[in-house]
């Protein structure tokens, strides 16, 4: 039985799953980084909506995620619809689809993480670097990302973790279409429903055991005293 | 305090056990209209009982009850499900008997899709995803597959295919539009005509017949009996036929 499991064992899964997580991350990086920084230093109107819409993923059930990029981005949707026609190119079905969704359910981990790390870090130092004739750029980039990156740092491993659990949006928007878009999330769902459950078992025990690898990285930078 | 929370989580909980006479029926899902108008007929000839349906692909249903779910009667899409769960000994053999046939058909939306009419249609180059069912678990998956065995076309298609949960779901995927055809029962596409249009009936594969049994481990089964029972019966025949399931 173990032999056979190991020779029926498919590494795409869990490699697409990978993936998915580490492009989405690094796209919610980016967008929580700026959110963060927007939200931690400014006072712009309506901030405090923004920032609830933006947190909505984590709270959200995932088939109204999964409901929502199908209505927005969906074959028959204005921007679906365009992107086809121009550009022959759909998220639907597509591995990209399942990157939407994990970067949408990622964003409010790196978001908090960077916004309350922003709000930590000493003004006096940004004004003593203007003060040192550094540019608004390079005073963020050489002072204040530095001062802030454990607290950014620890929710961005929060997120690649919850990046690689999305299941429910991904599978409406994705599919489960093996070597294409079948996540370690979708493989174990699919194993549970056809009865493999020697396979189910496995993966699972691998995806939490590289869960758990992440998450004991995250805690210790949010352990780390803020320098 | 403890009390107060100890009886508040019986009041939630106390729905779950309350109706002796409730009759869980998992059931194929091709069947969820069907059966849906099927529910008061039944109820109603039988004072005090209840039924719950619960609708999923065949090989889903097969595993929940092999998971020990708490489930009366089991009515499957094929034969092979059914075949499963007699040999694990999940259904009691003597009560199953054959209620409907059904045929498998594809579809493509109804508007903005390339022409598809034969099955050699979907080789082409603009018909760029299918919907099917899952081989594993999923009775029209496997119709799927034998008829595209059949033509020879299933190897060179895999690119192409998404595969669904169950029959409802790549009916979906097909009426909004997201594949540009897909493989289902005539009933199901019977249901969406005005957004789903049939190509043509597929041959090709086993004949789509729905076995019904009690399950092994029913509580209800004398009730369970009744139910298969009245599948067989003209009232619930004459439901199915209007839904166009046809006689087994």
């Amino acid at each position: 039985m173990p032999s056979e499991l190991w020779t029926q064992f498919d590494a795409a899964p869990l490699a697409l799953t990978l993936r998915v997580a580490t492009v989405a991350t690094l796209l919610a990086l980016v967008l929580g980084i700026a959110l963060g920084w927007v939200f931690a230093r400014t006072r712009l109107p309506g901030r405090g909506v923004l920032e609830a819409v933006c947190m909505l993923p984590l709270v959200l059930p995932p088939t109204v995620l999964g409901y929502g990029i199908l209505v927005l981005m969906g074959r028959r949707s204005a921007l679906g619809g365009w992107l086809r026609e121009h550009f022959d190119y759909t998220v639907i079905f597509n591995w990209h689809g399942a990157v939407i969704a994990s970067t949408l359910v990622a964003l409010p981990l790196v978001l908090k993480g960077a916004s309350s790390a922003f709000a930590q870090v000493d003004r006096n130092l940004e004004a003593a670097a203007r003060t040192l004739r550094q540019s608004r750029w390079s005073s963020f980039v050489r002072v204040t990302l530095p001062l802030a990156w454990p607290g950014i740092l620890a929710g961005t491993l929060l997120a690649f973790a919850r990046a690689m659990g999305e299941f429910g949006a991904s599978l409406m928007v994705a599919g489960s279409i093996p070597g294409q878009t079948q996540t370690a999330s979708m493989a174990i769902y699919d194993a549970v429903q056809a009865g493999r459950d020697d396979l189910a078992l496995l993966l699972a025990l691998i995806v939490s055991a590289v869960s758990v690898a992440v998450l004991v990285l995250s805690n210790r930078y949010l352990q780390r005293p803020t320098p | 305090m403890k009390q107060r929370l100890l009886l508040s989580l019986a009041l939630v909980t106390l729905p779950l056990f309350a109706s002796a006479q409730q009759l869980t029926v998992s059931a194929a899902a091709s069947l969820t209209d069907a059966f849906k108008e099927m529910a008061p007929r039944f109820e109603a000839a039988r004072p005090g009982a209840t039924l719950r349906f619960n609708f999923a692909a065949s090989g889903v249903l097969l595993q929940q009850i092999a998971q020990g779910a708490p489930v009366d009667v089991f009515a499957s899409a094929d034969q092979e499900t059914m075949n499963r769960g007699v040999d694990q000994k999940l259904v009691a053999t003597h009560t199953r008997r054959d209620f409907a046939a059904n045929s498998l058909v594809l579809v493509t939306p109804a508007q903005g899709a390339p022409a598809v009419a034969t099955l050699a249609d979907l080789d082409k180059a603009d018909v760029k995803r299918i919907a099917v069912g899952k081989v594993a678990s999923v009775p029209v998956g496997r119709y799927t597959q034998q008829a595209l065995e059949a033509t020879r076309q299933w190897a060179p298609l895999q690119p192409k295919l998404v595969f669904a949960d169950n029959v409802r779901q790549v009916l979906d995927y097909v009426s909004r539009g997201e594949v540009e055809a897909g493989f289902v029962y005539r009933t199901d596409a019977e249901l969406l005509k005005d957004k789903v249009r049939i190509a043509m009936t597929v041959g090709g594969h086993a004949p789509v017949t729905y076995p019904v049994a009690v399950v092994a481990d029913s509580r209800q089964a004398a009730l369970a009996k009744d139910f298969v029972a009245f599948l067989g019966g003209a009232e619930a025949q004459a439901i199915l036929a209007k839904y166009g399931f046809g006689k087994p």
